[in-house]
């Protein structure tokens, strides 16, 4: 069914009847030419694209909860193109441009709305890496701008000016970055694999990933074996627990990321604010909350929820640098498994085992790369050959030290980034 | 979350610092796969995990904790140095 | 209607409050619902989609409908609960998301289109054409959403945090509560024991129970004067227990000065608390749910309990005509108390056939509420009788739908709520919680007595737990009958029947999600908004999952809940960030000449948590610039003082000292004789470097180490670990000193002299060379002198105890200057430097190699050092990485900007032909131009290469020549002189 406002018109004057399922429920067949391991955004999205852009509909994307359950469901829908690293640049640039064509392609509006990111800085140095960052961003086709004090003032007028400890010098301002709602970019998804063909299978958890002489065969779930020439492992902050049931290991510790948001406010806040000094970022949700977030809690940790001291200091720095949002209610936090890699960037590659491929590593970002990552990685499963956009992530960069991106320069420890 | 130092008891997760897997560290010097195992690459389990936590508020000791990534649940901590015993 | 005698309100004072600008006149003791109430007003807010007329539905802090925004201008607060809300003289509130009013609302035009506005319809539209989602649709939307507005003002209210810590904390001081607290407090234990009313004691406070021979909320006054009366227990009203953190760890959000018009000087409004307990008592009830039919969401419909609230503890009568329908004897209750405070009652509904009751009053068994109206205010009620429909004139209808235990708390590390068909909904987890022990009507035990007892049994449980005896303890009498309840979610029939109040989702909605395949409670949940209002579902969550479980073929325990996240109640910002605001949010550390700086107006710049003076302007300068040249000028031709005390400084010692050094740089450390300098590389194991400094032997076993400003905490950190951890048999101690040490570099040509006069002494070459200290005495002070240079000029560092360095800095700064010479701050020392080619963080930012900087002969060959073989990773060594270059313009344009890129000339200015970019740039005034560091692909291959520089940010283009990283001095006589 196409969704359109006649659509909604006409339902609507006909006692909204005639709406049908955004997605099949179908049994699990026997055998696949591609499993997908995990159903959320990137893994939907892979399945999408491999259906529409590779013609490759014999495909299963294994959940093991409910679509989108997982990270997609849970963050800050912050969608942007503003790294500055070779590898990185060239992926979110692509990804931007999928979403700057992703309601009509979808034919669900997933409300991406570019109203605009500003990274502020505070010192003489981080303008320069600002500076860097934006030049990098324009390099590669996309818009930055450099604003000065006056020019973050007139955006964000609300801002602390006078009293915060760490003045603003300016900003880095992102038009094109913004939101989207991150729920229907799940559902967007799935309706248009469910409907190119694609079996979405929840409720199905993978227990076993059968591997003969070094090539995959297929895997074993909760809902019986399933055969598949090519297996992607697209399960985020649970990656290392499926890669090893084929027995790999992989450069990636999953950490808890929370985050929260405020009861219902008319609009105050029109774009995307970050605050880097203090791990700190905002922006209000078109149902009117503000939504926001800070710094990982640094442990490892599998619970989906965290604890109170990064929380209060997320809040601390909320008060620092906009003390206009203190009489702002929290209504819910919440916490995300970030799959964390010890540069900070993702992984979409082969593995040493055949038909066995990886996406993940996408840390506390993996927002905004769904539709690129589904693109590359349907590339991928589909060609075997690298997109173009993501020639970067391969998993060996870190055995040979070629092309790491380390874009906060912390080093390898995977939490630091 | 609430973890023990063995020199100043317990105390609230904010006075300690996350230090990384607790692992066995090569000491050969040139590169190889012990090093990009011991720097890169992770077990990750979900439940029990040794890891290192320093007491960066306090005494500055690094401990040696065993904790549930599940449920948080701290199962035991010692000094790092002595091997955690 | 306000009754006329009766309650808990002090009616000798009289309290005058507004809404929406009208006078009204309460009573001390009244919440601001039932003054609103009392004063006959039905409407209090609108709805948040269909901006329906809505009002007073509980009396607790479930509310879904009663948001009110308090106060003007900056201290406007919106979406303050109505039913929490002490009144206070001169109380002003006003009601939300209506325009122009309350009364007349342009937006419930919605409320007729309705039918093209169900659950997720946005999903399904707005995407033509294209551009028009920024532009109209988004912005349309977003202004209808949102309930209450923000000032947009910045908070001027004073907010804390606190810790507490205890034996037992008691969640909620109803019965089970207070019992649970008399029974921990009798044996001594540290009690913490929080309730969110001003007043402990619960259900108590509006019943009409006898406990233990005397009214309900007298004895829940002399269990409360008992408590009081024992030293080991804290009792915390109007505190709202809000989230459970591991290890015992409790958030709770104290209101502490919310009901007062005035608060006395510095008293908070909110205190947020970090409660640690040994264990906890959830005591914190029962929300009651309501029954969905058509247009339930009336004003004038209301919850049982809330009517019992109203009426017992507020003395107000909440319609003239009251119906009760409900399908559990709670009911009963409300209709017998209404009674008895003489409100007319219309009748009495209840669901269940087998009800009976002894009440004088109409009363209608196996029958059920299928619709109301009164769109401003509660008009009829109609019934579905086994005998046909009938209709009531009513203003008020109280709902009893049965009790769903609070049980939020249980939720917060996991725990999934296991359902119950005895009291048909969810009770807590038997396992998920640790520490955490039910009881009363959170663990599904309602009735008073049993939820005394459970109090009292949870507490005995907790007492055992950690090892306390448990002191006798009496449960008073109450009433014990139990209860008895039928499920009943929802009256089939026409019209839209409400589940979510506050984010208005109809049955309809929820049916409508399941047909489109929303069929999980979080699809569910997500695709309608139920449950993500600012009630957070409080009333609602359980009768929308049975409504899904029904139209999905699932009973109720199938369907499961939705997680229930902390915080129980919102929390605002400026509570839990309490203190962060202004200046508080990161400490600031100051160095000891800081106060002399100032004096000599010098801009305060922050360097990591430091302050430093950016420069020290002289009269007749106007621009930062002119006093940098000058001060530059100063120390390349006379001499200069800054203070660097801000370097980290770290004193390590031990008979493995030397070895540790050798061990954490990538350099050689164990042979540095006493009284000598080194600088030093540092990296992190993956390779890369991680910091740079000078170290200085001070003894046989005895190292001094200087860090950078910006990594001093974390090569600290990292220093520990690698001696505790990675060298846990060497003899090595380590201790910052950065703050026990005042240090200043006196940099120039005539710096030896200076110093010569001042430490009375010969500094010639032979008594302390370059890369060499000496301990010195200055005024009796012992003080240590090094010879180095972050200049490229002759300079040294002194050092003393910090306590003297104030009048240190003075003293030198004043022989500076009677030396043509005198303070510099952090802008010439970064000129100075860059002129150099010495790094900064700028270069050492992370991702640069000692072979990247032009350092890898550094890497010691001979030892083994953290890095060692991460920098031997072949990606880390490629000829055609980055490296460090120097650059100066030749172009028309004289600039080269920080962050701008380099290119080959002729190429594009695309990623695709980046061949490196600037990290520091400063105008030389010592060679007239302008000097920069960069990183440049096979960069030392290609000095004297000329290459362009795009800055598209800032529209600078210009071609530099790339050339050796050290524009000055290159051979380093200057310092060695």
């Amino acid at each position: 069914m196409r969704f359109s406002g006649l659509r909604v018109l006409k339902e609507g004057l006909t006692g909204n009847r005639g709406w049908g399922p955004h997605w099949r429920d179908p049994a699990p067949k026997p055998a696949y030419d591609i499993v997908i391991i995990g159903g959320g955004g990137h893994g939907l999205a892979t399945a999408f694209y491999l259906a529409k852009e590779h013609g490759l509909r014999n495909v299963a994307v294994l959940e093991k909860g409910y679509l989108g359950g997982g990270n997609v469901g849970r963050n800050t829908t912050i969608v942007r193109a503003n790294y500055f690293l070779p590898g990185n640049s060239e992926f979110y640039s692509h990804s931007l441009k999928l979403w700057e064509g992703l309601e009509q392609e979808l034919n669900y509006n997933v409300m991406h709305s570019q109203r605009g990111i500003i990274n502020l800085f505070h010192s003489d140095g981080q303008r320069d890496a600002a500076a860097r960052r934006g030049n990098a961003m324009i390099n590669q086709g996309d818009d930055a701008e450099l604003l000065d004090r006056d020019g973050v003032r007139r955006l964000l007028p609300y801002l602390d000016y006078d009293q915060g400890r760490f003045p603003i010098y300016g900003g880095l301002y992102h038009r094109r970055g913004g939101t989207a709602r991150h729920d229907a970019v799940a559902w967007g998804f799935a309706r248009g694999a469910s409907d190119r063909g694609v079996d979405l299978i929840q409720n199905c958890e993978v227990t076993g990933i059968d591997v003969e002489g070094g090539q995959v065969t297929g895997v074993q779930t909760s809902r019986g074996a399933i055969r598949a020439r090519k297996v992607a492992i697209v399960t985020a902050g649970r990656s290392g627990q499926v890669a090893a049931m084929a027995g790999m290991r992989l450069p990636i510790e999953s950490h808890i990321l929370q985050a929260f948001v405020t009861e219902g406010l008319k609009p105050v806040l029109d774009n995307v604010v970050t605050f880097g000094m203090g791990h700190f970022y905002i922006s209000q949700s078109d149902k009117g909350g503000l939504v926001f977030g800070g710094d990982l809690d640094m442990y490892p940790s599998y619970a989906q929820r965290g604890n109170l001291p990064t929380a209060e200091h997320v809040m601390e720095a909320g008060m620092a640098l906009m003390p206009m949002i203190g009489k702002a209610r929290v209504l819910r936090s919440w916490g995300g498994i970030m799959d964390m890699t010890p540069d900070g960037s993702p992984i979409i590659d082969r593995t040493d085992i055949g038909g066995l491929y990886l996406d993940c590593g996408w840390c506390y970002g993996g927002f905004k790369a769904v539709p690129g990552s589904g693109y590359a990685l349907a590339h991928l499963l589909a060609t075997d050959r690298p997109h173009d956009s993501a020639t970067g992530f391969r998993l060996d960069r870190f055995r040979d030290g070629v092309g790491l991106m380390d874009e906060e320069g912390t080093g390898a420890q995977h939490n630091t980034h | 979350m609430r973890l023990t130092c063995p020199l100043c008891g317990e105390r609230d997760l904010r006075e300690f610092t996350y230090r990384g897997a607790a692992l066995t560290r090569p000491e050969g010097e040139t590169w190889g796969d012990d090093w990009h195992d011991y720097i890169h690459l992770r077990d990750n389990p979900a439940g029990e995990n040794r890891e290192y936590w320093a007491h960066s508020t306090g005494c500055a000791a690094v401990l040696l904790v065993t904790r549930d990534t599940r449920t948080h649940e701290v199962l035991g901590s010692a000094l790092a140095k002595g091997g955690g015993a | 209607m306000r009754l006329s005698t009766g309650g808990q309100i002090d009616r000798s004072r009289p309290l005058d409050f507004s809404f929406d600008g009208v006078t009204y006149s309460g009573y001390h003791g009244d919440t601001l619902a039932s003054a609103l109430m009392a004063n006959g007003l039905k409407v209090v807010g609108r709805s948040f989609k269909y901006h329906r007329p809505r009002g007073i539905f509980s009396a607790g802090s479930e509310e879904p409908n009663a948001l009110v925004t308090l106060g003007a201008g900056a201290r406007a607060e919106p979406n303050v609960r109505a039913t929490m809300q002490e009144l206070f003289a001169g109380l002003e509130a006003r009601s939300q998301n209506r325009w122009p009013s309350l009364d007349w609302d342009v937006m419930e035009v919605n409320d007729l289109v309705a039918d093209f506005l169900g659950a997720g319809f946005y999903y399904k539209t707005f995407m033509w054409p294209k551009a028009f989602w920024e532009k109209l649709y988004e912005p349309v939307i977003r202004r209808a959403a949102g309930l209450g507005a923000l000032s947009g003002q910045a908070d001027p209210d004073a907010n804390e945090k606190a810790f507490a810590h205890c034996d037992l904390l008691v969640i909620g001081a109803g019965p089970a509560g207070l019992m649970a607290a008399l029974q921990a407090g009798e044996a001594g234990v540290d009690v913490i024991l929080c309730d969110e009313d001003r007043t402990p004691g619960g259900s108590l406070l509006s019943s009409t129970e006898d406990v233990d021979g005397m009214a309900a909320p007298d004895w829940a006054t002399e269990a409360v004067a008992r408590l009081a009366a024992m030293p080991n227990v804290r009792i915390m009203t109007r505190t709202t227990v809000t989230g459970v953190y591991d290890g015992g760890t409790y958030g709770a959000l104290e209101r502490v000065g919310r009901h007062l018009q005035h608060r006395p000087g510095p008293l908070p409004v909110d205190c947020f608390w970090r409660i640690v307990a040994k264990r906890a008592v959830l005591a914190a009830g029962a929300l009651e749910r309501p029954v969905a039919f058509q247009d339930n969401d009336r004003p004038g419909v209301m919850l049982s309990s809330a009517v019992r609230a109203y009426v017992n503890r507020y003395a107000v009568a909440p319609g003239s005509s009251v119906t009760v329908f409900g399908n559990n004897d709670d009911a009963h209750r409300t209709a017998r108390d209404l009674l008895a405070a003489g409100v007319h009652v219309a009748g009495l509904i209840d669901a269940r056939h087998e009800a009976t009751t002894d009440l004088d009053l109409p009363f209608y068994p196996g029958a059920v509420v299928s619709r109301v109206t009164g769109r401003m205010g509660l008009e009829t009620v109609s019934l579905r009788t086994h005998k046909g429909e009938v209709k009531l004139q009513s203003d008020c209808l109280s709902v009893s739908g049965g009790w769903n235990p609070s049980l939020h708390l249980t939720c917060h590390l996991n725990g999934r709520p296991v359902w119950d068909e005895g009291i048909a909904s969810f009770l807590p987890a038997p396992e998920g919680m640790p520490g955490l022990i039910p009881a009363g009507g959170a663990a599904g035990l309602f009735p008073t007595w049993e939820a005394l007892e459970s109090g009292r049994a949870a507490a005995a449980r907790a007492l055992e737990e950690m090892g306390q005896t448990v002191p006798h303890q009496k449960v008073p009498e109450a009433e014990g009958a139990p209860y008895k309840v039928k499920a009943l979610w929802h009256v089939p029939g026409k019209g839209r029947a409400w589940l979510d109040l506050a984010n208005d989702v109809t049955v309809k909605d929820v049916r409508g999600a399941a047909a489109e395949n929303f069929r999980s409670v979080e699809h569910m949940k997500r695709y309608t908004t139920q449950g993500m209002a600012p009630d957070q579902g409080k009333t609602s969550n359980l009768s929308a999952m049975a409504v899904l479980g029904d139209a999905t073929g699932r009973d109720v325990a199938q369907t499961g809940i939705t997680t229930y996240r902390p915080p129980y109640v919102p929390v605002p910002i400026a509570a839990m960030g309490a203190g962060g605001k202004g200046r508080g949010f990161a400490p600031e550390r100051l160095t000891t000449s800081h106060g002399r700086s100032l004096a000599m107006n010098a801009p305060m710049i922050e360097a990591g948590l430091w302050y430093r003076p950016s420069y020290f302007p002289r009269t007749g300068e106007k621009t930062w610039r002119q006093s940098c040249d000058r001060e530059v000028g100063m120390v390349r031709q006379a001499v200069g003082i800054a203070d660097v005390s801000t370097l980290g400084k770290i004193d390590i010692q031990g008979r493995d000292a030397g070895a540790f050094l050798d061990f954490v740089y990538a350099n050689t450390f164990s042979t540095l004789k006493e009284g000598r300098v080194r600088y030093g590389l540092m990296l992190r194991e993956d390779g890369h470097v991680m910091d740079d400094g000078t170290t200085a032997r001070l003894g046989p076993q005895h190292y001094l180490m200087t860090t950078t400003t910006a990594a001093a905490g974390e090569v600290m950190g990292h220093l520990e670990f690698a001696a505790q951890v990675l060298r846990p048999d060497w003899d090595v101690r380590l201790i910052s000193v950065t703050e026990q040490w005042a240090q200043f570099a006196v940099a120039g040509p005539q710096s030896r002299a200076l110093l010569e006069d001042v430490l009375g002494r010969d500094l010639g070459g032979d008594v302390l060379p370059f890369m060499g200290w000496i301990p010195v005495t200055i005024g009796g002070v012992e003080g240590r002198l090094f010879r180095i240079s972050f200049s490229g000029e002759l300079a040294y560092e002194l050092a003393v105890p910090a306590r003297y360095g104030e009048s240190l800095f003075t003293q030198l700064v004043k022989q500076a200057e009677a030396r043509g010479g005198g303070a510099y701050g952090m802008e010439a020392l970064n000129v100075l430097r860059i002129e150099k080619g010495l790094l900064t963080h700028a270069e050492l930012h992370g991702r640069t190699t000692a072979f990247d900087l032009g350092l890898e002969r550094m890497m010691s060959r001979k030892k083994a050092f953290i890095g060692q073989a991460g920098a031997s990773r072949p990606g880390l060594l490629a000829e055609d990485r980055e490296r460090l270059v120097g650059l100066r313009p030749v172009g028309a344009v004289q600039m080269i900007p920080a962050g701008a890129f380099l290119f080959t000339e002729g190429e594009e200015a695309v990623r695709e032909n980046a061949q490196g970019y600037v990290t520091s740039t400063a105008f030389s005034p010592t060679l007239g131009h302008t000097v920069a560091l960069g990183f440049l692909k096979s960069g030392p291959d290609r000095i004297g290469e000329r290459i362009r520089m795009v800055d598209h940010l800032r529209g600078v283009v210009t071609l530099c020549e790339v050339c050796e990283p050290c524009f000055l001095d290159p051979e380093g006589e200057r310092p060695r002189a």
